[in-house]
């Protein structure tokens, strides 16, 4: 797959901040709930090289987990949906009538609310809980990949070249694999960078409403909620998750490219 | 048509029953004794004793086994019988009503205003090309990659801590409805007005539309008759799938600029484990969802009666 400068400025980014975050998380001295009370939102220094936030715990090693915290929420969401999303999308167009009607039933009970709301009310289940969270987005998210995947490989499933692979006697597996996957695999891709982005903003939302991951872990969303009474005084710890939340769907949008 | 309002029907049921099946379960598994929880939210900690939690036990049928508790679950919501707010106290209805006007005023506004922003945007995007057509590009681009609270927080320190020319939040004033409807609307904007663009150019490059210039029409005309209602379909139509991203913008504006909607009532519901309240919001946020991609797709047909085939 052959990617534009765009898609590899957005790759650079996101790699730099799993790098950050990964590199933080390592080799901080600090932990993500140390408070030193002495020292509390103190501007960047060599101590705190992001400065520290109104209980005096280092906002470095605290955006580091953060970072952390959505790039695997985002892998992990991303990985289940789309794989159960092609999974489905192709079997209910090879299954047969039965399983296509029967997927479409599911498929339009999900699109009946939006995905928020949705996982609004499984974070109200189990407040704080990541797992939840997880199966919530994933559950949200197949949705799209399905609805993709299912409309193109019609196309594929029908073509002369799919048909004549399938009397010469070539398995399901290749067929997939040399018929349907090259179709299928560029929507796949974006719906994919599309999803992360959105699995990061789910969760910073959540988060900012106070229902998702709750304290003292760090998490964006959350991180911007009790950063904000001190916009005045200390405005340079606001801006972190501010911007980095930015940046992350920005650098996804951007991994996605064109909208198709 | 018909097979498009059944379709729609089928919907409207599943709402109704994912969102009580969900509330029941999330009723079922709220940790400790039901009856004592809720009678400590009603009458305080203090007043709780086991006659108040068999008073609560006796009203609420709380003693039935779980099959028999979910059909009446069931049978109480089908008739809307949404019960009484766990922490008021007051009829969860009477609550959602107040709320659902203030959503609704708020996305109303949201809609209007981002409409007058996408399409005159989107429209000169088309029409002028580069290098006007990329700066609103890349700037859109940056907008979308804002989460809506990012947004509603810059504007918070911007125009109302630092200029001081909206209040923070609340409502009552036309001027609390500015900074949300604003919010709301860019965020919508963001992404309505490449779609605006992309229709525009898709119609100004036909083949139609250069014939009837060709015959002598002028700009305008050629716009208004051969050029708008090709240009509305998508749009219209993409108003109806930015329905999920203008709920969702809803329920995280409301929250932070503290406007007693939907949204704001359900993320507190949530927060205070009010069950019937979440119900009841929940409820009406997907019972709305549902009517208005119907009144979308009515619309749509309206525009454009050829996809009356395909639908």
């Amino acid at each position: 797959m052959k990617m534009n400068k765009s898609q590899w400025v957005g790759l650079f980014i996101l790699l730099a901040l799993l790098a950050f975050s990964l590199l933080g998380i390592v080799f901080s001295p600090y932990s993500i709930s140390q408070q030193d009370l002495n020292a509390i939102m103190e501007p960047p220094s060599a101590a705190h090289w992001l400065g520290t936030d109104h209980f005096g715990r280092s906002m470095m090693t605290r955006m580091a987990h953060a970072i952390g915290l959505s790039f695997a929420l985002s892998v992990l969401c991303v990985l289940t949906s789309s794989l159960v999303g092609t999974a489905f999308g192709v079997w209910a167009v090879w299954g047969g009538k039965k399983i296509d009607h029967a997927m479409g039933v599911v498929v339009n009970i999900l699109l009946a609310l939006p995905g928020l709301v949705v996982v609004l009310l499984f974070a109200a289940i189990a407040p704080g809980s990541f797992l939840v969270l997880y199966l919530a987005i994933s559950l949200v998210q197949w949705v799209e990949y399905f609805r993709v995947v299912r409309a193109v490989t019609q196309g594929v499933i029908q073509s002369p070249a799919r048909q004549s692979s399938q009397m010469m006697g070539f398995g399901r597996w290749y067929q997939f694999k040399r018929h349907i996957w090259p179709a299928i695999s560029p929507s796949v891709f974006t719906l994919a960078a599309f999803g992360g982005a959105n699995a990061i903003l789910t969760m910073a939302s959540l988060g900012f409403v106070y229902v998702g991951i709750q304290p003292p872990l760090a998490e964006l969303g959350l991180m911007t909620v009790e950063l904000f009474p001190y916009y005045s005084e200390a405005p340079w710890l606001l801006a972190q998750p501010l911007v980095v939340v930015a940046l992350m769907v920005f650098s996804f949008h951007l991994l996605a490219g064109k909208r198709t | 048509m018909k097979a498009m309002l059944l379709k729609r029907a089928l919907q409207l049921i599943t709402v109704v029953w994912g969102v009580g099946t969900l509330t029941f379960i999330l009723m079922r598994s709220l940790p400790g004794d039901m009856a004592y929880r809720i009678a400590a939210s009603r009458y305080g900690q203090d007043n709780v004793d086991s006659n108040a939690a068999a008073l609560v036990r006796e009203e609420l049928k709380l003693d039935q086994s779980p099959l028999a508790a979910y059909f009446h679950w069931l049978t109480d919501l089908l008739q809307f019988k949404l019960g009484d707010s766990l922490v008021s106290g007051l009829p969860v209805r009477d609550a959602v009503e107040h709320m659902l006007g203030h959503s609704l005023v708020l996305a109303l506004a949201g809609l209007m205003v981002s409409v007058v922003i996408a399409v005159p945007f989107g429209l000169l995007s088309a029409w002028r090309g580069n290098p006007f057509d990329a700066i609103i590009m890349s700037l859109s681009s940056v907008i979308r990659a804002m989460p809506v609270f990012v947004l509603g927080v810059l504007f918070i320190l911007l125009f109302a801590l630092h200029w001081n020319w909206f209040p923070v939040a609340g409502f009552g004033t036309p001027a609390h409805l500015v900074l949300p409807a604003v919010t709301l609307a860019l965020s919508l904007a963001a992404v309505s007005n490449r779609v605006v663009r992309d229709s525009a150019k898709r119609t100004f490059a036909a083949a139609f539309y250069q014939f009837s210039k060709v015959k002598g029409l002028s700009n305008w005309q050629t716009f208004r008759q051969h050029g708008v209602r090709n240009i509305a379909v998508p749009v219209v139509a993409f108003f109806g799938i930015q329905l999920v991203s203008m709920i969702e913008g809803i329920v995280m504006i409301e929250s932070l600029f503290s406007w007693p909607g939907i949204g704001h009532g359900l993320a507190h519901a949530i927060f205070a484990r009010d069950i019937p309240v979440i119900q009841g919001a929940a409820l009406v946020m997907g019972v709305l969802f549902v009517l208005l991609n119907t009144l979308v797709d009515v619309i749509c047909l309206w525009i454009d009666p050829r996809g009356a085939k395909t639908l």
